[in-house]
């Protein structure tokens, strides 16, 4: 309990120092955001008006930079993340929204199949090569390494560019880009079909992304399980070896990589942005992209604040899990 | 970890001989490159050719010689980034695990927040504000936004090496903080330091590329990532112009597979749980 009360200090802790980060970078930057967007107007802006954006911007020049510091806390307390220029007079609240859930589906969705596929594999080699060492090198083993290293050198964009040109526009198996056939309504099931239709590609582009590292860190974690001494003497012991790859070796070889759960997640997303810009996949990271390009700074900010705190918050509950499936750590943490 | 191993080592061989290619090509490119990357007096979207070996872009520029000075930038962002990264990470990671104490606490709390930033969406949120900037810029931000990871590793190594009987020595003959750290505890710790500059470096490049081809680079440049910048906005795939695409890629791939393939030796052969023997 004691260990979950100061797991959780410190997640609130980090979501602080997030925000802060937050407040602080459009201050810190050179030209203040309400200078460009008022610059955009030509300078054909009224000073009331001015003074609105300005205002609106959480930039107001009356406050000093605690007070600012104190309402910019209040208004993501309550949910308020401004206003978006963009699409104005949308909230970037609701923009954002709008488009969480078809990242969040997507990126879930890619996670999980990345990691069960990497897993997979990266188990399989190290078992093959260190069954099969003495005489010859695994071929598996030979071949997988690069697989996984090209992978995780693979530019996102490209991949998607290249799947994009030959499967959809070349083939035409699969929709060009876009969510869902415009006027389609989103729960019909010809609605669904066609988002399950439009997510195949990004869905597959991100899964490659995302599986070449794990299959690089389970392969070199399970090698270093197969050195352990109780691996050593399950094999003395004459066990079949499908009951030591699986019940002694992968069990404890999954162990250590959870830790590294936060930078895949971390390369997930990436991925997912650039993917979702290629296909123009209206999800976040298209939004982020409409953001840059609009220099519509609240909606910049607001989608790095969710970003932030979405992946905090799954980092939290992988630790969470990691806690349940270790019964080390239980230990250690009931003390 | 000494030369020697590297090159027998199968993997390294393969990393390192892709790169020194492509450092070959860099360095030689005014020698090799037939065109000037920018001039843009070609006729358009001209087919492989044994004139445009590649073909011209819809910009009228010829593609094998842009291919060719790209090189250049990705290659010079990924090693200097790669060793911007490696110098915070010996602050932020070796020192501070060294030295323990509050300094530790302040610096590994600083670590441990840039661990969960998004790193992508910083990037880009950061070079959105600092738009335009020159290839410098890229460089920095991505420093910025990209050493916590190793830093993190090479922490762990140094508290386990703090208070091996050689550190003490050094200590107790008087040796200062940064003489111990650099003379006793960096050479020690040299294969996953080198591991992790190979790892910076790949994640520059492909940064670098992402960056650019979202338009937050200088787009007036000749890098394989405003290639493709240029060929998604001039929509080259649906005019058939795909090896356009193709090439650029394909090049950040084999650089970022080279950087990868050292990395993941480099790792082999100081982790004797990896190694063949």
């Amino acid at each position: 309990m004691r260990y979950l009360l100061r797991r959780v200090a410190v997640l609130l802790l980090t979501a602080w120092v997030a925000v802060t980060v937050n407040f602080a970078l459009p201050r810190l930057m050179p030209g203040d955001p309400a200078s460009n967007m008022i610059a955009r107007y030509g300078g054909q802006m009224s000073p009331r008006a001015r003074e609105a954006i300005m205002i609106d911007f959480g930039l107001n020049t009356h406050q000093s930079l605690l007070g600012q510091y104190f309402s910019y806390l209040g208004q993501i307390l309550t949910g308020n993340l401004g206003t978006s220029y963009t699409f104005f007079p949308a909230s970037v609240t609701s923009m954002i929204r709008q488009a969480l859930p078809w990242t969040l589906g997507m990126v879930g969705f890619a996670t999980i199949l990345a990691f069960l596929f990497g897993i997979g594999l990266g188990m399989v080699a190290a078992w093959r090569r260190g069954s099969a060492s003495w005489h010859r090198e695994s071929r598996l083993d030979t071949a997988l390494v690069p697989t996984g290293v090209m992978l995780s050198a693979m530019p996102p964009f490209w991949l998607a560019m290249m799947l994009v040109y030959f499967v959809s526009y070349k083939l035409g198996w699969f929709p060009i880009g876009g969510g869902i056939k415009p006027g389609l309504a989103k729960s019909s099931s010809a609605g669904l079909i066609d988002i399950a239709r439009h997510a195949v590609l990004p869905a597959f582009t991100l899964t490659l992304i995302a599986m070449g590292g794990w299959i690089l860190l389970m392969r070199n974690s399970m090698l270093t399980v197969l050195n352990d001494d109780f691996v050593k003497f399950a094999r003395a012991k004459g066990l079949p070896n499908r009951s030591i790859a699986y019940r002694y070796a992968a069990r404890n070889a999954i162990l250590p990589i959870f830790t590294q759960f936060a930078m895949a997640l971390g390369v997930v997303v990436g991925g997912q942005v650039f993917i979702e810009i290629v296909y123009s996949y209206p999800g976040i990271g298209y939004l982020l992209l409409t953001a840059v390009y609009n220099q519509d700074y609240p909606l910049m900010q607001g989608i790095f604040l969710i970003f932030t705190l979405t992946l905090l918050l799954a980092n939290f509950l992988v630790e969470m899990l990691y806690v349940f499936i270790d019964p080390r750590i239980r230990v250690e943490a009931g003390k | 970890m000494s030369p020697r191993a590297l090159l027998h080592n199968r993997r390294a061989a393969v990393g390192a001989s892709i790169l020194v290619f492509f450092a070959l090509v860099a360095l030689l490119a005014p020698l090799i490159a037939p065109y000037s990357p920018s001039n843009m007096n070609y006729t358009p979207g001209l087919a492989m050719s044994a004139k445009h070996l590649l073909g011209t872009n819809s910009n009228g520029q010829d593609i094998f010689s842009q291919l060719i000075w790209g090189a250049r930038t990705s290659l010079s962002v990924g090693l200097l980034t790669g060793t911007l990264i490696c110098l915070v990470q010996l602050v932020m990671g070796v020192f501070s695990g060294y030295v323990g104490g509050k300094a530790d606490t302040a610096l590994s709390s600083v670590t441990n927040v840039f661990l969960v930033l998004p790193t992508l969406p910083l990037l880009i949120v950061l070079s959105a504000y600092l738009r335009g900037g020159s290839v410098f810029v890229l460089v920095g931000v991505i420093a910025i936004t990209g050493w916590a990871w190793g830093a993190r590793v090479l922490r762990a190594q140094a508290i386990a090496l703090r208070n091996r009987p050689f550190v003490e020595a050094a200590r107790i003959s008087g040796e200062s903080r940064w003489h111990i750290v650099l003379a006793h505890i960096v050479p020690n710790m040299l294969g996953i330091m080198v591991a992790n500059f190979f790892g910076a470096a790949l994640f520059a490049v492909l940064a670098e590329a992402g960056l650019e081809f979202i338009g937050l680079g200088n787009p007036s440049t000749v890098t394989w990532g405003t290639m493709l910048y240029w060929a998604q906005n001039s929509e080259a795939m649906l005019q058939g112009m795909w090896v356009w695409i193709l090439a650029p890629g394909l090049c950040i791939l084999l650089l970022g597979t080279s950087l990868g393939l050292l990395n993941f030796a480099v790792d082999e052969i100081a982790n004797p749980n990896l190694r063949r023997d």
